[in-house]
This record gives C-alpha cells, sequence and structure tokens, in this order.
C-alpha cells in the first residue's frame, strides 16, 4: 500500500483526540465561552416553520440578566407565587441532594448521584409542563419528582432500597419510577428513553390524545445511536414531544467535546434533523421555563418535536463513585460563567421586590428540616443491608405477569436453599 | 391459508378486536411488507394502526415500548432476524426488564415478529436463527410456529400476551412446508391439513408444545422449519419416534418433554441455529437432569454448525435428511452396538 509514489511526499495523517481546556491543578478561566446578553435573542412563533429558526440552535435563549431582571421575549412573566414555589422546589431538591449523599457517605445506602447545579433544568421544564404530561428523565431529573410534589419519603425508601421501596428493592438507588408521578421507569443503559419518549408521543397523538412527553438526556448520551433514532422518528412523525439535551460539560471524566461539542452545539443537532432546536441557559430557570412552554405549545398544536439543549455545568461529582478532583480543575463550578440557578431566581424575586435574605435562610432551613423529618421517616423502614428488605420471594415476581415454572421452581430452590442456610448458622 | 395468509389474518382479527393493537415496520405500511404479511392491513385500519417506519431498529422497537408505556398494543416487524441486532439492546435492557424494575407499573406488551432461519439461499445475513440470544433474557417470551393454524393462534396469543414476545417466522415454509429435501420442488400449504385456519380468533397457548406425532422408541425435540424436516426423515426411516414441536421456547412446556423421553428412554434436539450455546444446549441440560435414570443413549444434538451461514454451501450446512439419519442411528444404536 505504500508503493504509490505519488502519494510519497504527502505529510502524515493525524489522528485529533479532544481535550479539556483544564486538567487538575489548572486555573479555569471561561472568559472565552460566548454568553449571550439576557434577552438578545428572538423568540419565534411557536408555530414558526423549523427551517426559519436555525439562529436559535446556536443562540442562548437567556431571561435573567446579570442585574437580575427578566428582559427580552422569552420572559414568561410569573407571578411571584409560582416563582417562589419554583425557588422552593429547587432548594428542596438540593437539600435532598446533599442529605441523600451524606447518607451514602453514612453507609446507609450503596449509591446517590447529586444534581447540584442542575435544579433548573427539571424543574422549571416540569412547572411549564401539565401534571399529566408523561416525563421520560435520565437520572438527574430528581427534581421533576420533588417539582410534582412527590413523597420524599417514597423517594427515599427507593434509596434505601428497604421494606417500603415499591420497586421492591431491585433497582439500583435513584432508578425512581412512578406512573401516578408520571416520571418513567429509570434505566442504567443511558438514552433508551429517548426513543420510548417519541412513541408515547405518537401513541398519545395516534389516539387523539392532548398530553405530551418530554424526555431527557445529558450530553455525553446524545452520541448514543438512540439519540438519532428518537430525533429521526420524532421528525418523521411529527412526534408531540419534547426532546432536552441536559449539556453540563461533563460525562463522568470525558469533557462534552468527546460528544461533538467542540464542531457545534447539541441544539444544533435539531438542524439536520429538521426539527425546531432551541439552546438555552441551563441555569435561568426563566429561559428553561420559557423555552418549554414555547416547546410544549408547539407540540400541543401538532407542529411537530423541539430538541432544547441546556447549557448548565455539572457542579459536582458524577456520582458517590466518583471523584472529579481526579480529572478537572477544582475552580470550574466557581468560574462558570453562567452561574447558580437557586442564587440566580433567588436574586431575581429579590430584585422583584418579592423576596429577601432572611426569608431564603428561613426556606433554606425548613427545607433542611423537611429532608431530615423524611429520611428518619424512610430509615425506620429500614437502611440498605440492614435486613428490612422485601421479602426473598419477590426476588422472582414481575419477571413476567405471570409466574412461569422454570421460575417457581428457582423460587422454591432458593427458599429451600435460604432454610438450608439458616439452619447451618443455627448449629455454628 | 398458507402461513404469510395466517400470520396476516392473526393481525387483521387483533386489530379489529382491539383499538389499542397497530403494527409497524420498514415496509410494513402501504406496501404490506416485504413478505406481504401486513398486505391490506392499511388500508383497512389506517396509516395511524398501520405503519411504515424509517430503517432503524433500534427505533421500531424502542418507540414500540413507549406506546406500549402509553397504552397500545404494538406488533413491530423486524424485516429478518438478522437485522434485530441494532434494536437489541431496547428488547433486553428496556422492553424485558420494565415490569420488573417499575414493580408491575410499567409493562411492555410489545410483539416483535420477525421473518428467520435458512434453507433459501440467505446467505449470512437473511438466514440467521437467533433465538437462543433471546431464550437467554429474563422477561422474554420466544414463540416459533411450524404451521399456519399454529401461526395465527400462537400470534394472536403473544398479542394479547401481557409480556414481550419474540415471534419468529420461519420464512422457508411461509408458503409451503419444507422437508428437506432442496432438489424436489416445494409442495403449497394447501395439500397440508394445517392450512385449514379458521376466519375468527382462536389462540394457542403460549408455553404448550404439541406432540406432532406419538411415538415409543425416540422423542425428537425441534421447532419451526425442522419439524417437517424431521418428520420425513422419522417418515422415511420408519421409527417409531416421538416428535414434539416446541412451539414456545420459553416459557417452555418441560412436562410434555420430560413425559415424553421418560417414555422412549432417548433423545435427539434439532435446529438451524448454531450449536454452541443455542437453545439445544439448554434442552440437552434439562432432559439430563430431568431424565437420567431413564436415558438409554447420549442425547443427541444436530443443528447448524458453528459457522455464519454459508451462501453456495447452504445444504451442506442445513441439518438436512442426511445429518438426521446418522444423528438418528447414532442415537438408535444400542449399548450393546446392535441397532
Amino acid at each position: 500500500m505504500a508503493s504509490d509514489k505519488k502519494r510519497r511526499n504527502l505529510p502524515s495523517l493525524e489522528l485529533y483526540v479532544p481535550e479539556p481546556k483544564f486538567r487538575p491543578g489548572d486555573e479555569a478561566d471561561f472568559s472565552d465561552v460566548e454568553v449571550l446578553p439576557a434577552g438578545e435573542t428572538r423568540r419565534p412563533d411557536t408555530a414558526a416553520a423549523h427551517d426559519e429558526m436555525h439562529d436559535l440552535a446556536y443562540g442562548l435563549v437567556r431571561v435573567l440578566g446579570d442585574d437580575h431582571k427578566a428582559v427580552g421575549p422569552w420572559d414568561p412573566k410569573l407571578d411571584p407565587d409560582t416563582l417562589r414555589k419554583m425557588l422552593r422546589a429547587m432548594a428542596l431538591t438540593r437539600a435532598f441532594d446533599q442529605r441523600m449523599f451524606r447518607a451514602q457517605r453514612q453507609g446507609k445506602t450503596s449509591f446517590y448521584m447529586k444534581c447540584t447545579g442542575e435544579e433548573a433544568v427539571a424543574i422549571a421544564a416540569t412547572f411549564a409542563l401539565d401534571r399529566d404530561d408523561m416525563t421520560f428523565p435520565s437520572y438527574r431529573q430528581q427534581g421533576i419528582l420533588i417539582a410534582r410534589d412527590w413523597s420524599l419519603v417514597d423517594m427515599m425508601n427507593q434509596v434505601y432500597s428497604n421494606s417500603k421501596d415499591r420497586l421492591k428493592g431491585r433497582q439500583l438507588p435513584i432508578m425512581y419510577s412512578t406512573k401516578q408521578g408520571g416520571f418513567f421507569s429509570i434505566s442504567g443503559n443511558l438514552a433508551t428513553q429517548f426513543p420510548q419518549a417519541v412513541g408515547w408521543a405518537m401513541a398519545s397523538a395516534a389516539k387523539g390524545d392532548t398530553r405530551i412527553a418530554a424526555s431527557w438526556t445529558g450530553e455525553g448520551s446524545s452520541a448514543e445511536g438512540d439519540f438519532h433514532s428518537a430525533c429521526t422518528f420524532a421528525a418523521v412523525y411529527k412526534a408531540p414531544v419534547i426532546l432536552n439535551v441536559v449539556n453540563n460539560q461533563w460525562a463522568i471524566s470525558s469533557f462534552s467535546g468527546f460528544a461533538g461539542a467542540e464542531a457545534t452545539t447539541f441544539a444544533a443537532r435539531a438542524v439536520g434533523y429538521g426539527i425546531a432546536g432551541l439552546r438555552v441557559d441551563g441555569n435561568d430557570a426563566l429561559a428553561v421555563y420559557a423555552a418549554t412552554q414555547w416547546a410544549a405549545e408547539r407540540a400541543r398544536t401538532n407542529k411537530g418535536p423541539t430538541l432544547i439543549e441546556h447549557f448548565t455545568y455539572r457542579a459536582e461529582g458524577h456520582s458517590t463513585s466518583d471523584d472529579p478532583s481526579q480529572y478537572r480543575s477544582a475552580d470550574e463550578a466557581a468560574e462558570w460563567p453562567l452561574g447558580d440557578p437557586i442564587a440566580r431566581l433567588k436574586n431575581h424575586l429579590i430584585a422583584l421586590g418579592e423576596w429577601d435574605e432572611e426569608r431564603q435562610e428561613a426556606m433554606d432551613k425548613e427545607c433542611a428540616e423537611q429532608v431530615k423529618t423524611a429520611a428518619k421517616q424512610a430509615e425506620k423502614n429500614g437502611i440498605l443491608g440492614h435486613g428490612l428488605h422485601q421479602p426473598l420471594e419477590t426476588m422472582f415476581e414481575d419477571v413476567f405477569e405471570e409466574m412461569p415454572p422454570h421460575l417457581r421452581k428457582q423460587e422454591q430452590e432458593m427458599l429451600a436453599e435460604n432454610r438450608a442456610a439458616n439452619n447451618v448458622a443455627k448449629t455454628r | 391459508m398458507n402461513m404469510i395468509q395466517a400470520i396476516n389474518s392473526a393481525m387483521d382479527v387483533s386489530m379489529q378486536r382491539d383499538d389499542n393493537v397497530c403494527v409497524f415496520g420498514e415496509d410494513v405500511g402501504f406496501y404490506g411488507g416485504v413478505f406481504r404479511a401486513t398486505a391490506g392491513l392499511q388500508k383497512k385500519y389506517g396509516k395511524t394502526r398501520a405503519f411504515d417506519t424509517p430503517i432503524n431498529e433500534c427505533g421500531i422497537i424502542g418507540v414500540a415500548v413507549g406506546m406500549a408505556a402509553y397504552g397500545l398494543k404494538p406488533v413491530a416487524e423486524i424485516q429478518f432476524a438478522d437485522y434485530i441486532y441494532p434494536g437489541l439492546d431496547q428488547l433486553v435492557s428496556e422492553a424485558a426488564r420494565l415490569r420488573y424494575r417499575s414493580a408491575g407499573e410499567f409493562t411492555a406488551p410489545i410483539t416483535v415478529r420477525s421473518p428467520f432461519g435458512g434453507g433459501i439461499f440467505g446467505g449470512q445475513t437473511h438466514s440467521q436463527s437467533p433465538e437462543s440470544i433471546f431464550t437467554h433474557v429474563c422477561g422474554i417470551k420466544t414463540v416459533i410456529p411450524s404451521t399456519p393454524y399454529d401461526a395465527k393462534g400462537l400470534l394472536i396469543a403473544a398479542i394479547e400476551d401481557p409480556d414481550p414476545v419474540v415471534f419468529f417466522e420461519p420464512k422457508r415454509i411461509y408458503n409451503g412446508p419444507f422437508d428437506g429435501h432442496y432438489d424436489t420442488p416445494v409442495t403449497p400449504w394447501a395439500k397440508h391439513p394445517a392450512s385449514q385456519v379458521p376466519d375468527e380468533h382462536y389462540v394457542i397457548p403460549l408455553g404448550k408444545a404439541n406432540i406432532v406425532r406419538g411415538g415409543g422408541d425416540l422423542t425428537i425435540l425441534c421447532y419451526g422449519t425442522m419439524v417437517h424436516v424431521v418428520m420425513d426423515s422419522v417418515k422415511t426411516l420408519g421409527i417409531d419416534a416421538e416428535v414434539i414441536d416446541l412451539r414456545t421456547l420459553l416459557p417452555l412446556d418441560m412436562d410434555t418433554i420430560e413425559a415424553s423421553v421418560k417414555k422412549t428412554g432417548r433423545c435427539m434436539v434439532v435446529h438451524e441455529a448454531t450449536r454452541t450455546s443455542g437453545f439445544g444446549a439448554e434442552l440437552v441440560a434439562l432432559v439430563q437432569e430431568r431424565c437420567f435414570y431413564h436415558l438409554e443413549a447420549p442425547i443427541e444434538r444436530v443443528t447448524g454448525y458453528d459457522t455464519p451461514y454459508p451462501h453456495s454451501l447452504e445444504w451442506a450446512y442445513f441439518p438436512g435428511p442426511v445429518r438426521l439419519r446418522l444423528a438418528i442411528e447414532r442415537v438408535m444404536e444400542d449399548v450393546s452396538g446392535e441397532v
């Protein structure tokens, strides 16, 4: 193959492997991250043709300015009560995360994942959806449940895999599921929920329903084939679905460049599929609300799907099993140009004269108390590995609706083996 | 009816009875499927219940799971079983696990139909028999019919089943039973009693095998196309074999198998799929566990070889009459050496 003389003078090819700008020990500097001023991005009609809004896939929908005032065409003009409710759901989510993270460190559960810095992405979006719209979350949208006033004790029972865990201790902590809460069963397999959300939305449309679906995935998971499947099907059938890509810059230790971020935006993926794409300041609760509201109206009026990129930052480790100081600069979160979603919403309410630091402090305390009370209640139902779990035979239930003979046989074997083990233990 | 017509009728009957049943897949809608299995359904039930999809198996199955979560009963087609792999994650990690991981709150009552098996010069990617990939997955039922009558009754049962079902259709016998004699023209289904298929609704329960032929000397376990190949060999050799068409591989009708092998004392397993870790290995293990003291000879396996499905060497690969005869002779050989 090297015998072609004509090619001999060509330079050698080089394989490009992306590298994040800052590694441990580096001083993070995000001054080159382009942040459009609030209020600058236009708001097209929700019925606009997808190809008339390509600029929005490269822009950044922002409502809250540096002065904490809401500006521009995307201002959803929410009343102060709604803003306070949203702020409270975000603060409660953060308090919940803190408590559960600590519970993992105390050995009360095996695993936990925080959503610190990304609270607005789930919570503000949920506020813009109807209660009976179906959500297909990834593992970092616990805020949906909290925004829908789901029981904290029920969530904790799942984290502790205890005797009251509705999922019977079968699922890894944080893989919540509730049909009543419109929160689809979380899977460990990334991006699988994306085409499922499209299918749910297609079914709703086929049945002449009015409900829509929304799904969330990370920017890292957008590299999965399922993301392509979902976008293709959503576009082909104009499915009433909102596809959210939470671009928090990191997929465990891989920076967003490994999902293609160096070349383009994630919202720009929409352009190629022929669907509406919006790029949003994910730490601006009002922008997230407004974009979701826009996409929901578009879906509900049969104008098809919207892909929303939420530009945000994963402020903490990927999970309790992760140590981000091993691969990124320690001061990144503090330097992040879009700030903290809770602080920004709080400052907005203060700027409106509808809130103050004392009330915030009182609310934070109240949230911490609420979480503590819930944790105490949940811990009465057991914590992981402390004996209070579901009966052994539940392991074999729900594989199928009816237990087939081979599973019945294995169930009997397991129970007999367990009795034998107990007898051996007793005689020692 | 031939098998395609029976399968078409099963979907027609199911769509008629239940508004939530919808069918989709590549070329399934307007055209009616590359094998015509969905012919006429779009015209009769409309585009929102019978439709074409993008060429994306992950999407087809993923969307089916979402539709099922909404409350529909999707019947998805994967054009060839050889092309089911892009949808494997959605089947294995999602459809199969959804009921378990949500403790019954969400379920995926989907049916995935897919033509499978060889004997048609389909080469590597139009001939595979990947059933053991699915029988290894907890939460999925795997069904394979061998006649038009069974195909309709089993498919209706699969569509009505509350669990995900992979329904493999042996495409070699879509138009007529194939006895393994590739050099003689195939007889159409019309001459076979199992082509008498009622127009109306009926069900063949999943998990029940069919004793195609009663016998006392040897039990032969098979399914799909191989049922007909086996029956021809048994007839030709004049062996008093009990031929069992498993029909459902999971859940398996172990009671029928156990009773038969305990009666005959000999057992042979026949499938087109490759041997190593094929479904035959599970059958052999189960028969060995349950019938050890009744066995008079080692259990024989006649299967495809552990190679990709070849094109030109198809008839050397396919477990046809010659390979069956040799295996039957081996398993019938007495311990004393007498036949």
